[in-house]
């Protein structure tokens, strides 16, 4: 088949570029949901970094503390949901979508005079020249140091949930959280501590997008792409490398049609276009497909409020 | 502020404030959009022809507005909700509002609504549109005399006549001004999504297209432009925070005159269903300033089409043009009528690509 003008490197690199946001929100949802909280309000966070991260990386001029605001910004909502869920019990389907209403809404306020700016460049990383290297070279060792560290995240969430022993503590809380409380580890304080790490992660994804991937602030710029992290987080089973590829092939997916398209390549756009919807559908089906398998990967506790009381 | 706006507005519908003192309830004017009005484009444009109804009629109006209203069925519940807190006359924004605003018409007889870019009407229901394509054949023939690489790109959003119309005007007079010229069109099936059309225009880039037009509502495409250093064009709106460069040059929606007049007709009883569809010579379709990055010889080719088409000398859609499967469209010199126009689902001789159904 011949792909007329599309650069196969150039394309892997900027589907790298243009997935990274959905990972990274999904990655911290994912840890957020193995301690057994549903936090509906990605979107919101998502967008409160981004705005959050511009302001700070256009008044300092520096990328690198936009990317640390847009994870404070982010948790600070976080922390709002948290103590709504987990200290006043109040339900968690219901506080998360109000926490991206909010997330908007706040967000469009802060981003008034903020329309239209040009953010700092981030600049990508340069490792000892190896980006001149042909073919692993554009898409291995040029690219920005937050799509190195969502891979690390995902290499990291994994060994964390596996290996370590505060990951074993976060997954008893999120299957069964009156046994972890019986077993005397702190239900509220472990959730507070995935919830936090949610909302930094998201927070990066907007800020990774409003200084990297689009780059410039325009109110409601996330369109969508926290629910998309949070339905990769059911693709995923709750497995981080599976969310990698989920994100990939969901933002691969994307910039290949759109690559198509440009080079003029005969498939018809209206099955381009719902492709990335169809066959994240399709991986849906199929992985959900074998029952008690889906219902084992899904964290027991998902959603439901703890109590010491009982 | 403009949130208080709507909070106000809102306020007021609820608890129902008393008429003016001279006795006169303030017109009430209601309008949906389909982006956040800080796109900095299409959305941001009939803001601002809000806010000059506020500032043109003073306490004599009360506005409200709903921001980011999908298009289908969730507007016939936005137009409801509007009409039912007492809007007298409603404008909605965006194409895909067109069934939407037929239907909550018919419920609400004594509500007009004004419906952008359509073509049903009603009793109440008037359709208005800016001919943009004016606009577009100015920016391609720039377009043509800009481009190196002789590839030039257009992100578009949903295959409607609005956009086939641009997609048209734009190829014409690139074409005319560089005969090697080629056109990729991306159709990303959104008005509004900064990502997705950042990756759009990042496509097109890596695809050697440098000049990209787009008709989407973000300026995402004037960052993705920027960083890449070709040419793009302000859409809908000024953009000039982009200028000089990537943003050579803008087409402008200039709404507020019109939704003035609009608004006045309701206050003063005169009101009727009508069809508009004005271009650059009646102000509606601005031509934003073109900056020092395009040559002067170029620029001044530029505004003598622009008053061309302004004076009525000249016609975007002027023969001899076939269409894409090379059937004769115009004869030498003849001009595109309206009703085609309004219609277009074709593309003109020369565009690779299929127009999706």
């Amino acid at each position: 088949m011949d792909f007329g003008s599309i650069n196969p490197v150039l394309l892997i690199a900027s589907l790298m570029v243009a997935s990274t946001p959905i990972l990274l929100a999904a990655l911290g949802e994912l840890v957020v949901e193995k301690s057994g909280v549903l936090n509906l309000g990605v979107e919101g966070m998502m967008i409160v970094g981004a705005v959050t991260g511009f302001i700070v990386a256009v008044e300092t001029g520096s990328p690198a503390l936009g990317f640390l605001a847009a994870s404070c910004g982010a948790v600070i909502l976080a922390m709002i949901f948290g103590v709504l869920t987990q200290l006043l019990l109040s339900n968690q389907v219901a506080t998360g979508l109000g926490l991206t209403l909010f997330g908007l809404g706040v967000s469009a306020l802060m981003g008034q005079g903020y329309v239209g700016v040009r953010p700092p460049a981030s600049p990508k990383l340069d490792i000892f020249g190896l980006n001149e290297l042909p073919v692993v070279g554009p898409i291995l060792f040029n690219q920005h140091g937050v799509v190195y560290l969502s891979l690390a995240l995902v290499i990291g969430i994994w060994w964390y949930l596996r290996a370590t022993r505060s990951g074993l503590i976060l997954r008893a809380v999120g299957e069964s959280h009156e046994a972890a409380h019986a077993l005397g580890y702190s239900v509220v304080g472990t959730r507070f501590a995935a919830i936090a790490f949610g909302g930094a992660c998201a927070g990066l994804g907007g800020g990774f997008l409003s200084l990297v991937v689009v780059p410039t602030w325009v109110d409601g710029m996330t369109a969508g792409q926290g629910w998309i992290a949070l339905a990769i987080v059911v693709f995923a089973s709750w497995r981080s490398a599976r969310a990698l590829i989920g994100a990939y092939l969901f933002g691969g997916l994307t910039v290949l049609q759109f690559n198509l398209q440009a080079a003029g390549i005969a498939i018809p756009v209206e099955l381009l276009s719902m492709s990335p919807y169809l066959i994240t559908i399709l991986v849906l089906v199929i992985i959900s497909s074998d029952k008690r398998r889906a219902a084992a990967s899904a964290p027991a506790s998902l959603g439901r409020s703890f109590h010491a009381s009982g | 502020m403009k949130k208080r706006t709507l909070l106000a507005g809102l306020m007021a519908a609820t608890l129902g404030l008393p008429a003016l003192a001279d006795g006169h309830e303030p017109v009430k004017v209601g309008f949906i959009y389909v982006g956040p009005i800080g796109d900095g484009g299409w959305t941001y444009e009939h803001h601002q022809g809000l806010l000059a109804v506020e500032e043109h009629f003073g306490d004599k109006v009360e506005t409200v507005f709903q921001e980011s209203v999908p298009e289908g069925a969730d507007s016939e519940r936005a137009m409801t909700q509007m009409a039912l807190q007492g809007a007298d006359i409603i404008f909605t924004t965006s194409f895909g509002y067109m069934d939407p605003t037929i239907n909550v018409a018919g419920k609400f007889p004594d509500v007009k609504f004004e419906h952008a870019t359509g073509y049903k009407r009603a009793d109440n229901v008037s359709t208005y549109s800016a001919r943009f394509y004016e606009g577009r054949a100015v920016q391609g023939h720039i377009a043509g005399r800009m481009t190196e690489t002789n590839k030039i790109g257009y992100i578009a959003s949903f295959p409607i006549p609005e956009v086939i119309r641009g997609i048209n005007a734009s190829y014409i007079h690139a074409k005319k001004a560089n005969p090697d010229v080629e056109m990729s069109v991306i159709w990303v099936y959104t008005w509004f999504d900064p990502a997705k059309e950042a990756d759009a225009a990042k496509a097109l880039i890596d695809n050697g297209v440098d000049v990209v037009l787009q008709h989407t509502d973000s300026t995402a495409p004037q960052a993705a432009a920027a960083e890449a250093g070709v040419i793009s064009f302000g859409q809908a709106s000024d953009m000039a925070e982009y200028a000089p460069l990537p943003r050579v040059s803008s087409i402008i929606d200039n709404w507020a005159p019109y939704y003035i007049a609009r608004v006045q007709a309701v206050m003063d009883g005169t009101w009727e269903s009508t069809d508009t569809w004005d271009g650059i010579a009646p102000g509606m379709v601005e031509i934003g300033e073109i900056t020092d990055a395009v040559p002067a010889d170029v620029k001044a080719e530029a505004l003598a089409l622009r008053d061309a088409i302004a004076s009525g000398e000249y016609h975007t859609f002027t023969g001899p043009l076939n269409k894409q499967d090379g059937s004769a469209w115009l004869a030498d010199g003849e001009t595109a009528d309206d009703g085609t126009l309004a219609g277009m689902g074709f593309y003109v001789e020369g565009i690779t690509g299929e127009i999706p159904n």
